[in-house]
């Protein structure tokens, strides 16, 4: 054995370790960071008022953030019910029936570029084509900004997810005589439930933290509403508001709501690796 | 090896000039034969000579996938299967076929059966209660199953599986089942079980069996046709081609000196 090619490669190896512990201890640092910040100012703003009461007027102390997670809760909620059925049968459609055809090609190539494009061109679009027709803000067109995110998202993972499951699992299926949509829908899908579920609770987290798309679209609403053809009030837009404003009070309320979309995203991320670790033992 | 009974052999199906294409690439070159009924017909051959391929036009599962495509005739009960009108789900519904690997579907083992019946049969509840554990009964599973029909088709061991597989393609009562080396990813024991039950099913069904292990073509057979590089070189009743083969490959083959 060579001692210098090995003690060569022994170096490089510790240069590597080096590098990417080094890399680590960066991205790690910068996330406590932000957690730790986010826990000391939001920290004191989560109570009782927080979930009951509406964002208070200009100047005025007190209030909560209610009319703002309840605005979000809907319009992420509508946009879910949305962009789920969507993405599922567009992602079942590439991966089981279009593969390579012309339309399959194409369908794929917009979506990747959907799925890079910044959300506020999107929130642009929307406000031109409903915003800009109705005359209003509205809690509808939101929705659509926000399903505009999410459809590529589950799209894309969903036939991912599908092209995972073996080739033999699927000619199990055909050769007992089953046509093509029971494969996809009974074998398939069933096979790929809990990354399908994973890419769901992702463009979930993606979504609920968007600000700009919402600007042009629902904007805010000062008061409780539950009309989603009227503006209507959600987390993200009234972080943005309220932190830049002078009142102590709206931006004690802007720190809570942004740890309370934070630990949501972080509940969400968690949930989808644990359903995709459930996947990987099974 | 089991003598071949001595009514007058019926053919299911008929395999006339067949030649097959995976692109340009020829996999079959001109395949005459015929699959007798009630009777099981063995293919033998090295890695890549066509003998999955050959099975694999029986009930047109290469169909799936573009540019792999069949020339010639197929005849199953006197209707060519290779027509463009052909349906394949009927066809596949009556043609059934398991494969190397256990592919137990992520459903409960009562419902892997269900799932291929359910396709093309209304049963009641009780009706479906009776042929699951009809068709596990057939496979030797019903013992070992019984108890947990709800639970995943997933949890059962390799064997099993396996077992679970061809019960769910008996389940359908199809004419003929195509087996590609459904021993190959098995221990002895699951082997020596499947071998068994490949006996019991030709009371009822027309079995084609492709295998790596000549042993068990000879074990489980009533004739077997030798395959190298894409042509068939000899076919004839199981016995004959092991004790006394007619041509000079198909003993250097069998005999281990090939190669």
């Amino acid at each position: 054995m060579n001692q210098n090619i090995y003690r060569k490669r022994v170096f490089t190896n510790r240069i590597g370790l080096t590098l990417s512990m080094l890399a680590m201890a960066m991205g790690l640092f910068v996330l406590l960071w932000i957690m730790f910040i986010l826990f000391k100012n939001g920290f004191q703003a989560l109570d009782y008022n927080l979930f009951f009461k509406s964002t208070p007027a200009p100047g005025s102390a007190g209030g909560g953030l209610a009319n703002a997670i309840v605005g979000s809760l809907m319009l992420v909620g509508f946009a879910t019910l949305i962009s789920t059925p969507i993405g599922i049968l567009a992602g079942i459609y590439l991966a089981e029936y279009g593969d390579h055809s012309k339309t399959a090609e194409v369908t794929r190539f917009m979506t990747d570029i959907m799925l890079s494009a910044p959300s506020i061109v999107l929130g642009l679009f929307v406000y031109a084509i409903m915003v800009a027709q109705f005359k209003h803000f509205s809690g509808w067109a939101g929705t659509v900004a926000l399903s505009l995110i999410a459809i590529p998202v589950v799209l894309r993972t969903t036939e991912n997810m599908l092209r995972l499951v073996p080739g033999s699992l699927r000619e199990a299926a055909f050769a007992l005589g089953a046509p093509r949509w029971k494969v996809a829908t009974m074998v398939t899908l069933r096979a790929a439930k809990s990354g399908v579920v994973t890419g769901l609770l992702l463009a979930l987290a993606r979504i609920s933290g968007e600000t700009a798309p919402l600007l042009f679209t629902a904007l805010n609403n000062q008061f409780f509403s539950l009309d989603m053809n009227a503006p209507m009030s959600n987390l993200p837009v009234v972080i943005f508001q309220f932190a830049l404003s002078p009142y102590e009070d709206w931006v004690r309320l802007a720190w809570g709501g942004a740890l309370l979309i934070t630990l949501t995203v972080l509940v969400l991320n968690i949930l989808a690796r644990v359903f995709f670790r459930d996947k990987i033992s099974a | 090896m089991t003598e071949p009974q001595q009514q007058p052999a019926k053919t299911a199906i008929q395999i006339r000039n067949l030649n097959f294409y995976y692109g340009k690439f020829q996999g079959l070159k001109n395949i005459n034969l015929d699959i007798v009924e009630h009777m099981v017909t063995a293919f033998i051959g090295p890695s890549g000579c066509g003998k999955s391929t050959l099975l694999r036009a029986l009930n047109r599962m290469y169909s799936l996938y573009p540019g792999q495509r069949a020339e010639g005739e197929i005849n199953f009960y006197g209707q060519n299967i290779l027509a463009p009108e052909q349906d394949l789900n009927l066809l596949r519904a009556r043609i059934g076929m398991v494969f190397q690997k256990p592919t137990p579907f992520p459903m409960s083992i009562y419902d892997n059966i269900a799932f291929g019946v359910r396709l093309y049969e209304n049963l009641s509840k009780g009706e479906m209660d009776e042929r699951v554990e009809w068709a596990l009964t057939k496979t030797a599973l019903w013992n070992e199953a019984k108890d947990k029909l709800n639970q995943s088709g997933l949890a059962l061991s390799g064997g099993q599986q396996q077992r679970l597989c061809i019960a769910r393609s008996v389940a359908v009562k199809p004419s003929v089942i195509l087996l590609d080396e459904p021993t190959s990813a098995l221990d002895p024991i699951s082997t020596a079980k499947i071998e068994e039950l490949v006996h019991e099913l030709k009371s009822e069904y027309t079995v084609a069996i492709v295998t790596h292990n000549m042993q068990q073509a000879a074990r489980v057979s009533d004739f077997t046709a030798y395959m190298y590089i894409g042509e068939m070189v000899e076919y004839g009743k199981t016995d004959q081609l092991f004790i006394k083969p007619q041509k000079q490959e198909t003993e250097d083959y069998i005999t281990g000196r090939f190669g």
